[in-house]
């Protein structure tokens, strides 16, 4: 069974305001290795802006994030990739001309040596590097099992394959840490299963630690080991699902009350 | 013969060590095994299935997709003289239970998780079962089962053994003679449980050369196995004339990367149910629709030109020098690259088997120079028993008894057959074998037909549904109610079709619309319409159908035997047949009885003449639901033609 481990990431009293908007105000919470951690809540809660400030496309206002022991004021993108966490988006931002292949493939660049002059005139050590680089990304498509639309223009293939070649993109950074934005919005219940089965898999295969947004309350509480619950920029609820489940305010917030 | 299935690989083993046996893709790459390191793994995998407790007489069943190393399980299993016996891997897990428990099966050896899933979902009822080995470990790795481990740790203890004992292994290959069973292939029965066929590696080895001598096969063939390998088909293609050929057996990607990897590929050697062709007809056909209006004409010129031309090319008949100029032209614009872009560029044999295919598939196929054939036979005759040669192909008959095969047909109009690649019997199940086999060596197809002008094997439909006319103008005619059916159902406008007739004095129709394509049809025509009971009820649609029955009733007449059994009237039902209603069955067969049943009442308004019914049948939907559709049905009568007497 799966071995969860120390806290790995830990967000310390964040807040976050656009002019006088507070979106986030005073979140705290931490993400263990290996463990699929849910930020639930309803519209406008504040998940997405959690994630991005988690990712440095946000700087939070206040507060602090931790990660791999390091404490952050603000991170850049960039950094936030190299220190190895990836990210897919809820409103998929694949190139949609290329292919499947080369869309997962632009998520190697980071791992790559040769500069763009020589991967553009495919020289030398830029060929040997592309061939071994290929191979790992062969390795995500057989995993995903989109090998059919390998060389398929992405702007072609259903929504639902779309969101897996995203988070093979995302998997071709070899992630310690993957943060998935809804990853199963605007999907049938078949793809929605096929995409649970994936982050699970992606979980127990690589262990790779999980942190995801989702509306759909009942995939969350079966795959999550742990949940945060926010409500208008507030974190409202913390734990197992179980434990979520049962909370008054959770159920007031997200589930609605009879009156 | 005198050979065995491991002592043919090891013999290639010897001869072409280099040459690739088996290819598969993985990692978007082809991955080639030689036939010496095929052998090197045979050899490993022989090794731990003994240290396991293998030993010969006892069966292994095998469960996935084509894949390199379950075909080097079931050589290691023969080279033990252990008995493989492949089943289904789409079948469901309580469909396990009968060949598991008959067959006393203590060892096997499946593909992945889900085939594990399905045999730990039913391990209470095989106690037997003591070792489960997987050869994709994705997704596993949390599984702690007693007796359950990866292949690859089988591998590897075999290897260890076998460099301890490296003489062990052709010893073992020795000992196993021709006559023991090499394999058996459990067939569903329309009743009862599943029948164990017994073969011989006598019985497989035989035909698979017949067949390979009949079509010149050499090791130089291609072939991509991408149908299941518990059905003999696929076996005899993939398994039994790969070992006797020595030829290169190619696997999937995926099962659903099979169009890409075939035309990758590019087999020289093919075989695929009718539907298979059906589907990459529509895809074409689909793919055409879309395109641009010059390239529309250009195919419907080219089309039209290999309809004419292209059979009789394929035949060797004689053509004129200006249609040859033209087909060449069109074979550079259209059929090459249509060829290519099927998969097909380089296939010397297509056989096509299981079911009627339609005349207008299968010309289509030979038209763009594809030399697709026929074949007749079943797994208990290991396949191969009526093939038709290369220019002689016909889509009504299924080609002349091969070598070794002799035919004769019985009293009833059974087919008969006699041949040195008959089964041995059903296991443990001698009055089943009783009933197939004569003392003399016959074995009862279970077909009707009969040997036409030219040779050829016609088969007509199962013998026990062909029924007589009773009484009126064809009295005592032979009724072969699937053969009708089928003619009905080639029509793209009809989707099923029933015939009743035996025991009748005519014979009547209920038929089925294909709603999608009549449709269409209607939309092109202007003709509005509700829903599928007020657009099957349309007198234009009627009129349709009218002219497809008529146009099958001329091509009956064309044959004495069968002008008998020419639709006099028929309906147009008020909702599709349905296996959820209990009218189909799961593979889409009718279940005539049922349907008798249920529609007693429309019926006896064909044959009592009237010309409207009133209907009401209770329909299942998909949720669960149920409610009931209801309709006044309209009978319609067809013309029916003269027998057309043909000298023989």
């Amino acid at each position: 069974m799966k071995k969860i481990g120390e806290v790995i990431l830990e967000v310390k009293n964040i807040s976050l305001a656009f002019g006088g908007v507070k979106a986030l105000t005073d979140i705290s919470f931490d993400v263990r290795e290996h463990e699929i951690r849910s930020i639930i809540g309803p519209n406008g809660a504040g998940k997405s802006s959690m994630l991005n400030c988690i990712n440095g496309v946000y700087q939070p206002t206040q507060g602090s994030i931790t990660f791999k022991g390091q404490t952050f004021r603000h991170m850049n993108s960039r950094q936030v990739a190299e220190m190895g966490v990836a990210r897919t988006f809820q409103n998929l931002a694949l190139f949609k001309g290329m292919s499947v292949l080369d869309n997962i493939m632009t998520g190697r660049n980071l791992h790559m040596k040769s500069n763009l002059l020589m991967q553009a005139l495919r020289w030398g050590p830029a060929e040997r590097e592309e061939i071994a680089q290929r191979e790992k990304v062969e390795r995500i498509i057989d995993f995903l099992e989109i090998q059919p639309y390998r060389k398929t223009p992405v702007g072609r293939l259903p929504y639902g394959l779309q969101k897996r070649v995203d988070l093979g993109r995302a998997l071709a950074m070899e992630p310690q840490v993957l943060l998935l934005d809804e990853p199963m919005a605007g999907m049938n219940v078949e793809e929605k299963q096929d995409m649970c089965r994936f982050i699970l898999d992606v979980n127990d295969e690589f262990g790779t630690t999980i942190v995801l947004i989702e509306h759909d309350m009942g995939v969350v509480m079966d795959i999550s080991d742990r949940v945060v619950v926010l409500d208008y920029g507030k974190k409202i609820g913390d734990g197992a699902p179980d434990e979520v489940r049962r909370n008054e305010d959770v159920i007031r917030a997200y589930l609605g009350t009879s009156h | 013969m005198t050979t065995t299935f491991p002592r043919l690989m090891l013999e290639h083993a010897r001869q072409r060590p280099d040459a690739a046996a088996l290819r598969e893709k993985e990692y978007g790459i082809w991955q080639a095994t030689s036939w010496a390191e095929l052998s090197a793994l045979v050899q490993a995998l022989a090794h731990g299935l003994h240290q396991a407790g293998l030993a010969a007489g006892q069966h292994l069943v095998v469960v996935g997709e084509n894949r390199p190393r379950l075909s080097a399980v079931m050589l290691a299993a023969q080279s033990l003289g252990a008995i493989p016996v492949p089943l289904y891997q789409d079948a469901v897990a309580a469909e396990f239970v009968f060949p598991l428990v008959n067959a006393e099966v203590a060892f096997a050896v499946v593909e992945d998780q889900e085939q594990v899933d399905k045999l730990l979902e039913i391990r209470e009822q095989l106690p037997l079962l003591q070792h489960i080995w997987f050869d994709d470990p994705r997704g596993l790795r949390n599984y702690d089962e007693p007796g359950l481990s990866p292949l690859d740790a089988l591998v590897a203890a075999g290897r260890v053994e076998a460099a301890a004992h490296p003489q062990l292994y052709t010893q073992w290959i020795e000992a196993v003679q021709p006559g023991d069973t090499a394999a058996m292939f459990f067939t569903s029965g329309t009743t009862g449980n599943p029948k164990g066929v017994i073969h011989t590696h006598a019985t497989l080895i035989d035909r698979a050369m017949a067949g390979a001598r009949f079509d010149k096969l050499t090791s130089r063939e291609e072939v991509l196995a991408y149908l299941p390998p518990a059905w003999i088909g696929q076996n005899v293609f993939s398994y039994a004339q790969w070992l006797a050929c020595g030829y290169v057996v190619n696997c999937p990607e995926s099962a659903s990367t099979v169009s890409i990897d075939l035309k990758e590929i590019g087999p020289t050697y093919y075989f695929a149910p009718p539907r298979v062709f059906e589907g990459l007809l529509t895809t074409v056909m689909i793919r055409m629709e879309d395109a641009s209006v010059a390239k529309r004409w250009l195919f419907k010129r080219c089309m039209d030109l290999a309809r004419r031309v292209g059979p009789a090319l394929m035949d060797g008949l004689p053509v004129g020098t200006l249609d040859k100029l033209k087909y060449a032209l069109g074979n550079l614009l259209i059929y090459g690259p249509l060829r290519n872009t099927l998969g097909f560029s380089r296939v010397r044999v297509a056989y096509t088997a299981g079911e009627a295919i339609g005349p207008d598939l299968f010309s289509f196929y030979r038209s763009i120079g594809i030399n697709l054939k026929q074949l007749y036979g079943s797994t208990e005759t290991a396949v191969f028993v009526c093939l038709q040669p290369d220019n002689e192909a016909r889509s009504d008959t299924v080609g002349v008894p091969i070598e070794g095969v002799e035919i004769k047909l019985a009293e009833s109009g059974e087919i008969l057959v006699r041949s040195p690649g008959l089964l041995k019997g059903y296991y443990k199940n001698d009055a089943a074998t009783a009933e197939v086999l004569t003392p003399e060596g016959w074995y009862h197809t279970g077909d009707a037909g009969f040997i036409d002008a030219s040779g050829h094997l016609k088969i007509i439909d199962r013998a026990k549904d062909v029924g007589r006319i009773l009484g009126g103008t064809n009295d005592g005619a032979m009724f072969a109610p699937k053969y009708v059916e089928n003619k009905l159902k080639f029509f793209s406008h009809i989707k099923e079709a029933v015939a009743f007739g035996d025991q009748r004095e005519k014979v009547c129709a209920f038929i089925n619309i294909d709603f999608e394509a009549v449709g269409n049809w209607a939309e092109r025509q202007n003709l509005p319409y509700a829903g599928y009971n007020d657009l099957a009820q349309k007198a234009e649609v009627y009129e349709l159908i009218r002219e497809c029955v008529e146009k099958v009733n001329a091509d009956l007449a064309q044959d004495e035997l069968l002008a008998g059994s020419q639709i006099t009237r028929f309906l147009v039902l008020h909702k599709e047949l349905d296996a959820d209603d209990g009218e189909l069955t799961r593979t889409r067969k009718v279940r005539r009885g049922a349907i008798a049943d249920k529609y007693a009442v429309l019926i006896d308004a064909l044959y009592a003449g009237r010309t409207t019914q009133f209907i009401e049948t209770a329909v299942k939907f998909e949720d669960g639901r149920s409610g009931s559709v209801s309709a006044d049905l309209k009978i319609v009568d067809a013309k029916t033609f003269p027998a057309v007497r043909r000298a023989a």
